[in-house]
């Protein structure tokens, strides 16, 4: 029996080929919108052209349209990532197969994700299989303080991962883009906006670039790359990710907008966030943390604290749970539930469930410029949508289907065949290799 | 106390020092001060020798704190062996538990606390943890796990690197419920040096945290880390076969030395002697089925035991074996494909060993998942019931206290709530393999460490003192 289970199992797999998005309605549902509200007992969901037409509790499907019980289970946008390196790699510790950082390369700025984002990789594959439909991905800062062109995925496995390039920009303010710029943040922070004032001066220029490189012996902080590349950093049209996580790197960071007007800022990782939050709420910086940070790790998260996340967004601030809460993207919802969790402490702030959902969904969407459209059940939204076993942020609940823009997508992965495999132990005709 | 250091019990108990009794007889040694040893009479005595391994050096100073006879009613009970109980009471005094049972035990004399709706397990064990050897701050100055300058390096003592001021202690305990935990050398190296076993007490010393009568782990490692550190230095190792012929002459040579009577002392030789004779505990990193199973081999070639494999991603694969040969996998619950060792890594991992019969226990091997082991143990629970494996909620507790403790020699004095044990309990607020719930108050030894309500008992390290979030809850 086990062997024909398989066997189906693998040839559903390379069946799988790309079908178009079929409009479907689900009813039944306890229904998650992503927007912050708490579920809604028996909800409905519609689906037409790849894009949500309608949801909620007052919906009725639509007659001619195929309609899917879900029998109770909980259905929710899909999850939105934010920031990761998805795509980038195979396995970490591999540096063939490791192309996060360019550590030697004569680039930082420049550097652009979109022509490198493999969308077979197992991460995508496994990330899907937890729930996630979308991510941000991006290199990181190595050889200087700039990341490269960072871009918006979705992770449909198809030809084209890439929903936008050149969405967004990651630079560090904090302790390590300190080291990297020389060893001190007041080299990091005169090579931001040096690099800035090179952008300025290439704006609307054509033909060869004015700038000259900055550059210390062999090591090169901006080549004039590197400098073009941050134009559309410094007109707003592609977002700046700023990192810094200590009190006064923040306000440093927000300081700038007051030099470049029009830098569309991110806070990206902001630990001692909770100590300026009113700052950050006031400048209408939105934040991207780690939700369960909670030690003091560096010199710059003394205060790291499981509240962070609650009290700025007490404060006023737009939060999102970081995909790198966890050790891999999708437990972002076990980080989401563990702020849930958080509530019952006195002293701690934590979410509620709609809210600690909306962190992992339709917040990280709307920070990287998909809001209506990302993590959220609301007319004109894509049509990316999870059925669960059960209350998503609980910890051991998965996807049992997974749709991305209406299109419902192969959970299978590297893991789940070897998990097939090895349902036991068996080799009393054959090896295990013949068990596929 | 310094006239323990006269007594002069100097022979070598080599190979058969009885380290779980080294502190009680190094108090018993500390009765005799001032009396002449007999020692001091023989001539040919030298004048100066250090204190043996069977003395008990570095012994531990922890006494439990104080506590009050208390009673936990109403509860959802899981006493860490594997059983439930619904409604139940647990009553502990004096440090110890007195009984666990239902709603008719009397609890005459204990402090009642309605634990209604609420949950008790035994204090959560983390077999595999770097607190105090890798401290927050994760600075330079602070990294103190790997003496990495020796592919065998059996001489160091973990303890000797630990920081007790590590932040890292305080949240495994308030957000954790971790009661006890081994502090393993890092595995940079083949053999890394011995693991110490402490109680998750701060204290100002590591003497002050040490689990008394705990036997000594030693940590080896295989695979990757070893060959990849010594084999970009030019030396062996430089791979898994140069793995295996390093440890295998190391054997040799220990087998020799705890074959002679009259051999200088040598700390690396001391360690693996004691590994020999069955006191020292092995606790061996290797994530790849195949090199378990070769590891398995080894120490049947030279005679000594595996307690456990840590890590052991791909453990799912030998199920069998590791029951047959009766050692533990100490394993993530869905940690993968960060490394090559550990591209198989499979959410599935602890439940097929428990299809198998094989001995589970979820580790952490990080400051962050020490506090959420009971997470960790529920979603591997939760991904053995997808594919049709069922293991009860109590059995999955065990994975995170008793099973832990019998693969760290402890079982005897704590991990499951039984007449006679340390009295080392967590209340939770809610059911413990839920996201939604946390430790409400955690007892060590009976003495109230950590109560959620209640910002005094909340421990705050040295580090922590004076700067930002200091006390905070976190």
């Amino acid at each position: 029996m086990k062997r024909l289970f398989a066997l189906a199992a693998s040839a559903i797999a390379l069946s799988a080929a790309p079908v178009a998005a079929q409009d479907m309605a689900i009813t039944n549902a306890t229904l998650v919108l992503g927007d912050g509200s708490e579920p809604i007992e028996n909800g409905t969901i519609v689906i037409r052209g790849g894009e949500v037409v309608a949801a909620g509790a007052d919906v009725t499907a639509p007659a001619g349209v195929p309609t899917v019980d879900a029998g109770d289970a909980w259905v929710t946008p899909g999850l939105f990532a934010s920031v990761t390196t998805l795509g980038l790699s195979d396995v970490g510790a591999v540096s063939e197969s490791n192309d996060i950082s360019a550590g030697g390369a004569p680039f930082s700025a420049a550097l652009d994700v979109a022509p490198i984002v493999n969308p077979s990789s197992q991460h995508i594959l496994v990330s899907r299989a937890g729930g996630i439909t979308r991510a941000a991905t991006t290199t990181l800062p190595s050889g200087s303080i700039f990341g490269g062109h960072g871009a918006i995925i979705d992770l449909d496995g198809d030809a084209n991962p890439i929903v936008e390039s050149r969405a967004f920009q990651v630079v560090l303010l904090n302790e390590q883009g300190g080291r990297i710029a020389g060893g001190s943040r007041a080299s990091a922070f005169v090579l931001l906006r040096n690099a800035l004032y090179e952008a300025q001066a290439l704006r609307g220029s054509t033909g060869t670039p004015q700038t000259t490189e900055i550059a210390k012996d062999d090591e090169l902080f901006l080549s004039r790359f590197d400098a073009e590349a941050l134009i559309p950093v410094l007109s707003g049209s592609e977002k700046l990710f700023v990192v810094a996580d200590r009190a006064s790197d923040i306000r440093s960071a927000l300081a700038l907008k007051g030099e470049f007007a029009r830098l569309d800022m991110v806070l990206l990782g902001a630990g001692e966030g909770w100590m300026v939050a009113d700052e950050i709420a006031a400048a209408g910086v939105p934040v991207i943390a780690d939700a369960l940070d909670d030690l003091p790790n560096t010199f710059e998260v003394l205060a790291a604290t499981q509240s962070n996340v609650g009290r700025m967004m007490r404060a006023g601030v737009t939060v999102a749970i970081s995909a790198s809460s966890g050790t891999t993207p999708r437990n972002m919802t076990q980080a989401a539930g563990n702020l849930v969790a958080l509530s019952k402490i006195p002293g701690a702030a934590g979410l509620s469930w709609g809210q600690a959902f909306a962190a992992i969904s339709s917040v990280p969407a709307s920070i990287n410029g998909y809001g209506g459209k990302g993590g959220v059940f609301a007319p004109g939204a894509w049509g990316d949508v999870v059925i669960w076993d059960g209350d998503p942020l609980e910890v051991g609940s998965v996807p049992t289907k997974v749709y991305i823009g209406g299109v419902e997508q192969s959970l299978v992965n590297h893991q789940s065949r070897l998990r097939d495999r090895y349902l036991d132990l068996d080799e009393s005709d054959l090896p295990k290799a013949f068990d596929w | 106390m310094a006239g323990r250091y006269r007594t002069g019990l100097r022979t070598k108990l080599r190979g058969a020092a009885v380290l779980a009794l080294a502190s009680s007889i190094a108090l018993g040694a500390c009765a005799t001060t001032g009396t002449a040893s007999a020692a001091d009479d023989d001539k040919d005595a030298p004048r100066y020798a250090a204190l043996t391994e069977d003395l008990g050096p570095f012994p531990s100073t922890y006494s439990r704190y104080p506590g009050r006879p208390t009673a936990l009613v109403g509860a959802t009970i899981y006493d860490g062996t594997g059983e439930m109980i619904e409604g139940g009471t647990v009553l502990f005094r004096d440090g110890e538990v007195v009984a666990i049972g239902g709603s008719d035990l009397s609890t005459d004399g204990y402090d009642v606390i309605d634990a209604s709706g609420k949950f008790v397990t035994p204090g959560i064990i983390d077999i595999h943890s770097h607190l105090g050897d890798y401290p927050t701050p994760s600075v330079d100055a602070h990294s103190d796990g790997n003496e990495a300058t020796s592919p065998t390096t059996p001489e160091v003592w973990a303890e000797h690197s630990v920081w007790p001021q590590d932040p890292g202690f305080t949240r495994a305990l308030a957000n954790g419920g971790v009661t006890a935990l081994q502090i393993l050398p890092g595995s940079a190296n083949l053999m890394g040096g011995r693991a110490v076993t402490l109680k998750n007490v701060p204290a100002r010393t590591v003497q002050g945290m040490k689990f008394p009568g705990a036997p000594y782990g030693f940590k080896m490692a295989c695979g990757e880390n070893p060959k990849r550190v010594y084999g970009n230095r030019g030396r062996m190792p430089s791979t898994r076969m140069g793995n295996f012929a390093v440890n295998r002459q190391t054997w040799l040579d220990a087998i020799d030395y705890a074959n002679k009577d009259d051999a200088d002392r040598d700390l690396a030789m001391e360690t693996l002697s004691g590994v020999l004779a069955g006191d020292i505990l092995v606790h061996n990193h290797c994530y790849r089925a195949d090199e378990m199973a070769l590891v398995m081999d080894m120490a049947k070639e030279m005679g000594y035991r595996v307690s456990t494999f840590h890590h052991a991603v791909e453990a799912y694969k030998i199920g069998d074996l590791l029951r047959e040969n009766e050692v533990c996998s100490a394993v993530w619950a869905d940690w993968y494909g960060f490394k090559m060792e550990a591209y198989d890594g499979i959410l599935e991992n602890a439940a097929f060993l428990q299809r198998e019969g094989a001995c589970v226990v979820i580790h952490s091997d990080d400051e962050n998942g020490i506090q959420r082991l009971n997470q960790e143990a529920a979603k591997a629970q939760a991904a053995g019931l997808r594919v049709g494996i069922d293991i009860s909620d109590a059995t999955v507790i065990s994975w995170i206290t008793l099973n832990a403790a019998k693969a760290m020699g402890i079982d005897e004095m704590t991990g499951s709530l039984e007449p006679g044990k340390m009295a080392d309990v967590v209340l939770w607020n809610g059911d413990p393999l839920s996201v939604y719930s946390r430790p409400e108050r955690v007892w060590i030894d009976g003495a109230l460490m950590y109560d959620m309500m209640d910002r005094s008992r909340r421990p705050v390290s040295d580090f922590e003192l004076g700067q930002p979030g200091e006390g905070d809850v976190k």
